[in-house]
């Protein structure tokens, strides 16, 4: 067939051929109605979200930058800003290992019982959280079902640190359960055995073949529990004692000025717990994007 | 398609000689439904082996029994002179390619050959530089040269396939074992990997057993064939042997199209529809039987010559003569013949029929269902 002449190429290249491409806001789609549910979203997440943020800024914005910083460096404050951030990171690191673990009992294995176990792992969700805090709190009380035995060996849990740790992993859990829990669904068995007849041990082939894919959803699960234990309250003030500068929490804080009527105190309370939740999750944020490049092909 | 380097070859097969396999009366239950029935089955160091069978018929099962990810209930399993039923999975050290590659997903190519060395504990750990050498034999083997940093995800079917069958020849296998090795790809690459596969088995000598529903992949790939249905083989021979000498009715219909005539015997001869076949009974008993034979090995003969008579239902013309469709008397499957433009064949017309190369099975009513299962299930 060599004497067919490939076809000539005239005119102009590519990018000089035709007509400009019209710019356009978004590819056009076979679903109309674009503008209507852009202009839905936009507004609403305006009204809702935007615009409450933006008056608690600019209510505190009255604090000025000088006021903002004596309201966190209130020793009391000070104090309750790290009992809320640093207990709430340890709660969403706790609830990681639990939930993982939850997430691939009731994923993997086939047990009776196993769908009425996945449903009471939303419970934490779904109870209002001061009937969560009343029970643990009852629970861990010195004279409490679990209290008592803690007791005797001299773990006191109730009304101190400990017992809002308890409260936030609670609350936290499900975040992690229900993140990870698709993500395993979609590891085949075969890579666990594929690990197996290359030689791998065990705990080779969790660390190396199947926590690699389940990163990124532990981090986002991570984020939520996170973000969730940060605005916690119903569930903790109960349980916490709120003992200033030991188990005071920042929202509680943000209550009792709100009594005091010290508008400023509470907006300010906010903004800075607003900045640092922010921060905190843009941080992570990052680091997930970062980790599902370096994953990222799951 | 692809040649192979000859070192790329030595380096991946250093210790992969001479393992053969013994399977001694195995059997594995699920539930209450057997998998594995008294399967027994000698394999012989270097031999490359299908698993042939429908689904369901054990063929996945007893390849999972070999690697030791599945535990039989009663039998033994030897590499060579080893006894391997209680050795655990990482210690038989054996190549499985998975149906699916099971791919590392989050690790590149050259991370996913690499793992199986990278695992080994440290005193039997290759070193870096040892490890970074194997793998870029491996990718030179397997025809991925410059291909070790991209992702699972950035590979066509074929080159996924490839991946891992380099990431079980990694480790030097005792044996290597595949799961419906093309199963997953298109006819094309289907064709060039199994062309390939046979050259890197005829070089590497390793001991290979693969799994397979497709009769043509299992008869031009392997030195022999197991055919299993239903947990339990029913024959193991070289294609030819299958071919030419099947074992029973499940075998001659499973392996290649083959007409099944019901008849009846009587006093060693053979009835079908009130006229006499001449094939050897090799004195089956009087009562129901069935007559196989290949459609190939039927023509349309001369008059009164014939064993058979039909009705042509259509013809075609084709390059070098016609394709009949006919329907047999008595046969309630039309077949499609080939013939010479002089056969006389017309349409509506009646013709004689002759075969040859016939066989005859005893019906007995377990075979009979076992036939229509595998007839269903090709």
């Amino acid at each position: 067939m060599s004497h067919i002449a490939p076809i000539e190429r005239t005119g102009p290249g590519p990018g000089t051929l035709g007509l400009k491409k019209p710019w356009r806001f978004t590819a056009p789609t076979v679903l109309p109605g674009f503008s209507l549910t852009f202009g839905y979203t936009l507004v609403y997440l305006s009204l809702i979200v935007l615009f409450p943020l933006s008056v608690l800024v600019w209510r505190a914005s009255g604090l000025g930058f000088g006021g903002l910083y004596a309201v966190a460096t209130e020793p009391r404050v000070a104090a309750g800003l790290r009992t809320t951030f640093s207990i709430s990171l340890a709660a969403a690191a706790i609830d990681v290992v639990f939930g993982l673990i939850v997430a691939w009992v009731l994923t993997r294995y086939e047990f009776p019982g196993r769908r009425f176990l996945d449903a009471v792992v939303d419970l934490p969700f779904a109870l209002p959280t001061a009937v969560a805090g009343i029970s643990l709190a009852s629970l861990y009380a010195p004279n409490g079902l679990f209290g008592a035995p803690l007791a005797a060996l001299g773990i006191k849990v109730a009304f101190t640190r400990l017992g809002i740790l308890v409260a936030l992993i609670f609350v936290g859990l499900p975040f992690i359960v229900r993140t990870v829990q698709p993500i395993i669904g979609e590891l085949e068995v075969e890579l666990e055995e594929a690990s197996a007849t290359l030689g791998a041990t065990r705990a080779q082939t969790v660390w190396r073949v199947l926590l690699p894919p389940l990163a990124p959803a532990l981090l986002t699960g991570f984020a939520m529990a996170f973000a969730r234990a940060v605005g916690e309250y119903g569930s903790v003030i109960f349980i916490a004692g709120n003992i200033a500068y030991v188990s005071e929490i920042a929202p509680l804080l943000i209550v009792v000025k709100l009594e005091q009527y010290d508008y400023a105190g509470a907006t300010g309370i906010a903004t800075i717990m607003l900045a640092i939740s922010f921060g905190a999750l843009l941080a992570i944020n990052l680091i997930q994007a970062w980790s599902r490049r370096r994953f990222g092909h799951v | 398609m692809p040649t192979l380097s000859r070192d790329a070859l030595a380096a991946a097969t250093d210790s992969a000689h001479g393992f053969g396999i013994r399977i001694e009366g195995v059997e594995q239950d699920f539930g209450s439904y057997p998998a594995l029935r008294d399967v027994s089955l000698d394999i012989a160091p270097g031999e490359l082996v299908a698993l042939l069978g429908p689904s369901g018929s054990g063929k996945t099962t007893l390849l999972r029994v070999i690697a030791g990810l599945n535990t039989p209930d009663r039998g033994a399993v030897y590499f060579g002179d080893e006894h391997a039923t209680n050795l655990s999975v990482q210690e038989r050290r054996v190549g499985f390619v998975f149906q699916n590659y099971a791919l590392f997903k989050h690790m590149t190519v050259a991370d996913n050959i690499a793992f199986g060395l990278k695992a080994r504990p440290r005193r039997s750990r290759p070193s870096r530089v040892a490890i970074y050498q194997r793998v870029t034999e491996l990718l030179e083997l397997v025809q991925l040269e410059g291909l070790g940093e991209r992702y699972p995800a950035q590979l066509s079917g074929g080159q996924r396939q490839r991946v891992a069958l380099a990431r079980a020849l990694a480790i030097e296998p005792r044996v290597l074992l595949l799961d419906e090795p093309f199963g997953a790809l298109d006819a094309r690459v289907r064709k060039d990997l199994r062309r390939w596969l046979r050259e890197i088995h005829k070089k590497t000598g390793l001991t290979t057993v693969f799994v397979t529903h497709d009769q043509d992949e299992a008869m031009e790939l392997a030195d022999r064939v197991v055919v299993l249905n239903q947990g339990r083989i029913e024959q193991v021979g070289p294609p030819e042997e299958l071919y030419d000498h099947p074992a029973s009715p499940f075998v001659i219909s499973f392996v290649g199209e083959a007409v099944a005539l019901p008849v009846k015997v009587v006093d060693g001869h053979v009835e079908f529809g009130g006229r006499e076949l001449h094939v050897d009974t090799h004195g089956l008993r009087d009562g129901a039987a069935r007559v196989f034979f290949r459609p190939a090995d039927i023509a349309i003969g001369g008059q009164g010559v014939g064993d058979l008579e039909g009705r042509v239902e259509s013809l075609r013309r084709t390059a070098g003569g016609v394709r009949a469709t006919i329907a047999i008397d008595g046969y309630d499957q039309t077949l499609e013949i080939d013939s010479a433009l002089s056969s006389g064949a017309k349409l509506g017309g009646r013709i004689p029929l002759s075969f040859s190369n016939a066989r005859i099975f005893p019906s007995d009513p377990i075979s009979d269902s076992e036939f229509k299962e595998a007839g269903d299930g090709i």
